[in-house]
């Protein structure tokens, strides 16, 4: 006899998802049927309150895109602003803003270790990867004059140079993660429980990664080797030496794995920044913000996040203000049109287990 | 993957390990965390230092900064008496006010914490209400970090030594990009117009250039100034000095903008074409003015746009006032007055030259003929130096030369010539002087940087080679044979700071006399009224007091018809405060005669 449907409403406040919003699935017995995906309780409309800003008050809402790793998108409106302008950038600059990227793209990575965790009623794992992730806080609070909303990383370069005894602070900050992560593995990648709720969950084929337009970790946890930082390199990173780690199998595990990885090339990029960074300028100062003009036309820059691909479009009419902005983030992709196709099938229980594995950021679905 | 894995169930056991370690945290209240040296805090700000331009609050698009006024604090000279308050509910502590904040005044702190119940004490006004943050300023803005434009495009001029053979105009005026360029370092906080005697709508102007719209900057330039090229050339720009962005750069040049933006319309016609006034239909009452300074042709042009019969009394052949025979023509060139004056006549303002009222007409003929009178008469004599010998051949006025050379006139002053003064009309006759050859002394009783006269133009006498001595009370002109100016005999001066604050006093070393040489000595040290052409009647109506005509705020005389601008009113004496005074008394003349 077929059991007869309910529909359940995950979040827009469960702990397990991941901001703002919800999904309302229908289950039968256990299993999910269907799956819909309901935004719209954290819409600000900053795409439309850029048009209002001049170019450089539009700064300020970036990092609200994405709240625990806001660089990219801070980093990808500057390079738009940059290539429609054709404002050079200070070599220093752009390797400060690597450091800020890899350092942003850990910090995020382990709070994301924290809600993968979390998902499965794995606790301690949160605990310690969140308590570690303080340090790299700590590294932009020095840097930047804030934990979360760094605000650092603008059209021209960045705002102030590294402090003294900064890159000895950064490198010994390293040494004592990367101590860490043999921790980590104990605790959750060598952990039962761990392996058998996230091994063959929320599997995504390599065919269908492709056909939604997945990206990101997501996308290498699907085996294909996708990344900005390579495919398109931007900044410095051509002159970097890193891997981008894949993995067949396209479940949680793999993604997870894929994470974990990253950790270890991130740190490796931040050792070779350190020890690269020529000395000189760190900004090219734009005109007075209040006249400042960008030429008509458009641009788009594109930077690897931690849930893959964003992109800032920018059109410009010529005068002080942005015509048009347009933020293109991996979330809207992942936490819609892929959330409510690889859920149906799965475990009720594994539904915040497998939006988790997806990176989904909320905020940044609404902009 | 069997059921029970041993591996996978111990590993995890390893976080036991855990326990004897230290804990990152902190415990709270008994431990606070300092926050980094960089950290964006609360705000703090420098009261004494901000000048309330009101920076921070255009650029925070949080609505978290209002200006506002702080109860038994104005500020000091020239500045909004303003200052910021904080909406710490709204404050995304981005810091962009910091970085535009053109004094540097306003910074962020390490002091993040606050609780309270009560949402209006989130409203802060910082500096008043945490003077301890001073202490904690972290994250603050250096002219290197700053997002203001400190450097000042620099003007174009002729070189010192090209300059003395001719009077072609010294400072050449910026080309389109440099204007530009200059134009988009203004911030539009508006000080200046608070401080402009006539409020000339100036970031509205500066705006247009910046954006490519002369056009528009003319047109906003002509709604309250006539004369504007003279201004964009001479002006004394007060504006320049309470510039915000003057506290830590150099200041806008805002009088070389305007003189870009006029210039662009390079005869009357185009000036009319582009400014296209609305002139209203004539209303059959009629005004007469005496004297066509920049006060009286202010007054004439806008009355005549609102429909009003104006008629110029000049005693002069050309008009302009002061800034046509006082400004030496490097300064002002003829064909630039000549344009600003052809297209004021152009709308319907009448002058008749060479009439002087109380010798050609009467002003009691023209106060009967007329609904009302203007009277912009200036300053036409000067000051003696009230020395002996001072009634030599070859000691002259400096104003009198002036006049007398732009008229057309030859002077013979002969090689070594001695100005006695520190103002403009000093600087004026020496760099004039200069140009027919002659070698050039001023003498002034205070230190150089004491001189009342316009900086660029002291810097421009001395690289003409004009040399100044300061601290010199001249006290004897020695006089030859025939009765010509041999030498001036002058006391070296001391100076003594003013009790009450003001300007330390010159006094003067008994036994320092000095003797130079000279051909000629020409003295600067102020003009005075001629107000002779006054009849009885009148003279007792229309009040006169120390020299100058006393009006009240519509720039009235006690006889109520009769009304008064420029230097023979107003303690400033510059042409900007002339055509304030025309502006106001158009005003009021316009209110009165149309009730």
């Amino acid at each position: 006899m077929r059991e007869k449907a309910t529909t359940l409403y995950i979040g827009p406040q469960h702990p397990g998802i991941t901001g703002n919003m919800m999904v309302k699935v229908k289950v039968e017995g256990d299993t999910i049927v269907k799956a819909r995906t309901e935004v719209g309780y954290l819409h600000r409309a900053f795409e439309k309150l850029q048009e209002s800003r001049n170019w450089l008050q539009s700064f300020t809402l970036l990092c609200r895109f994405c709240v625990p790793e806001p660089d990219p998108v801070e980093e990808s409106y500057a390079r738009a602003v940059e290539l429609l302008e054709g404002r050079e950038v200070p070599e220093r600059a752009k390797y400060i803003r690597v450091l800020m990227l890899e350092l942003a793209r850990m910090g995020a990575y382990m709070l994301w270790f924290g809600g993968q965790n979390a998902s499965l009623g794995l606790y301690t794992m949160g605990q310690w990867s969140v308590g570690d992730r303080n340090y790299i806080l700590d590294l932009f609070e020095e840097l930047t004059g804030g934990r979360i909303y760094h605000m650092y990383i603008w059209p021209g370069g960045v705002r102030r140079d590294l402090p003294e005894g900064f890159a000895d602070k950064v490198l010994r900050t390293m040494d004592y993660l990367e101590k860490r992560l043999k921790d980590y593995d104990d605790l959750m990648f060598e952990n039962t429980i761990f392996q058998k709720r996230t091994q063959g969950v929320g599997v995504i084929s390599k065919e269908k990664a492709v056909e939604w337009g997945v990206v990101g970790p997501v996308l290498r946890g699907c085996g294909i080797k996708s990344d900005i930082r390579i495919d398109d390199p931007y900044e410095v990173y051509d002159k970097l030496d890193f891997i981008v780690p894949t993995h067949e199998g396209g479940d949680i595990w793999s993604r997870a794995l894929v994470r974990r990885q990253e950790i270890r090339q991130s740190i490796r990029i931040i050792r070779q920044v350190i020890e690269k960074m020529p000395s000189g300028e760190y900004y090219n100062r734009i005109p007075n913000p209040f006249k400042w003009t960008l030429p008509k036309g458009d641009a788009y820059a594109r930077t690897e996040s931690v849930r893959g691909e964003v992109g800032m479009y920018i059109v410009s009419d010529g005068s002080t203000h942005p015509r048009r902005t347009h933020f293109r983030g991996a979330a809207y992709v992942h936490g819609i049109t892929l959330l409510e196709n690889i859920l149906v099938g799965e475990n009720v229980a594994d539904v915040s287990a497998i939006m988790n594995s997806l990176g989904v950021c909320p905020p940044e679905i609404e902009r | 993957m069997s059921f029970f894995d041993l591996n996978g169930t111990l590993k995890p056991l390893t976080a036991l390990k855990q326990f004897g370690k230290t804990p990152h945290t902190i415990s709270y209240p008994k431990e606070s965390k300092e926050a980094a040296d960089r950290y964006r805090g609360f705000h703090y700000n420098d009261l004494d230092e901000c000048i309330g331009c009101g920076n921070c609050s255009t650029i925070c698009q949080n609505a978290a900064i209002d200006m506002i006024h702080i109860d038994g604090y104005d500020g000091k000279k020239g500045d909004s008496g303003l200052r910021p308050r904080i909406d710490n509910g709204r404050c995304c502590w981005c810091a962009l006010c910091v970085e535009v904040c053109p004094t540097g005044s306003l910074s962020l702190t390490k002091d993040y914490l606050y609780v309270s119940e009560d949402p209006d004490s989130f409203l802060w006004t910082p500096g008043k209400d945490n003077p301890e943050g001073e202490k904690q300023i972290s994250f603050f803005s250096t002219e290197e970090t700053s997002l203001n434009v400190f450097n000042r495009v620099p003007m174009p001029e002729l070189e010192g030594k090209d300059r003395v053979k001719s009077f072609a105009e010294v400072v050449l005026g910026y080309n389109e990009a440099e204007a530009r360029a200059e134009a988009s370092r203004c911030i539009s906080c508006g000080l200046c117009t608070e401080v402009c005697p006539e409020h000339m709508h100036i970031p509205e102007y500066i705006n247009a250039i910046a954006a490519g719209n002369d056009a528009d900057a003319v047109r906003i330039i002509y709604d309250n100034n006539p004369l504007p090229e003279m201004c964009g050339k001479v002006c004394t720009r007060r504006c320049e000095d309470v510039c915000a962005i003057a506290t830590r750069g150099e200041a806008l040049a805002i009088r070389w903008l305007k003189r870009y933006a006029t210039e662009t319309a390079a005869t009357a016609d185009i000036t009319r074409e582009i400014v296209n006034p609305e002139i209203k239909e004539a209303n059959g009452k009629t005004v007469g003015i005496i004297g066509a300074g920049p006060s009286g042709l202010t007054a004439a042009y806008y009355l005549a746009l609102r429909g009003y019969d104006v008629t110029i009394y000049e005693a002069s052949a050309k008009a302009g006032g002061a800034t046509m025979y006082g400004i030496p023509k490097y300064r002002l060139p003829i064909e630039s007055l000549d344009k600003q004056i052809d297209y004021i006549k152009s709308i319907g303002v009448k002058i008749n030259f060479n009439t002087k009222v109380g010798k050609d007409i009467s002003f009691k003929e023209i106060y009967d003929k007329f609904d009302a009178v203007f009277m912009g008469v200036g300053f036409p004599d000067a000051w003696s130096l009230g020395i002996d010998g001072e009634d030599a051949k070859g000691s002259m006025q400096a104003f009198r030369y002036l006049y007398m050379i732009n008229s057309g006139d030859k002077v013979d002053i002969g090689d070594k010539v001695i100005v006695v003064g520190g103002g403009n009309v000093a600087i004026d006759a020496a760099r004039v002087a200069r140009r027919f050859g002659a070698e050039v002394t001023i003498l002034y009783r205070r230190r150089v940087q004491d001189m009342p006269a316009d900086w660029e133009e002291i810097e421009g006498a001395e690289a003409e080679g004009v040399h100044i001595i300061p601290q010199g009370i001249p006290i004897k002109v020695h006089k030859d044979e025939k009765g010509r100016v041999k030498a001036i005999e002058y006391l070296k001066a001391k100076m003594v700071p003013d009790p009450k604050g003001g300007r330390p006093k010159p006094v003067a070393i008994e036994g320092s006399n000095t003797i130079i040489e000279a051909t000629s000595v020409m003295a600067a040290i102020g003009q005075m009224g001629d107000y002779s052409f006054l009849e009885k009647e009148f003279e007792d109506k229309i009040k006169i007091e120390r020299g100058r005509f006393i009006v009240n705020e519509k720039q009235q005389t006690g006889d109520p018809k009769v009304f008064a601008g420029g230097d023979a009113v107003n303690r400033t004496a510059d042409a900007i405060s002339a055509i304030a005074d025309g502006f106001r008394a158009c005003k009021a003349i316009d209110e009165m005669l149309s009730k």
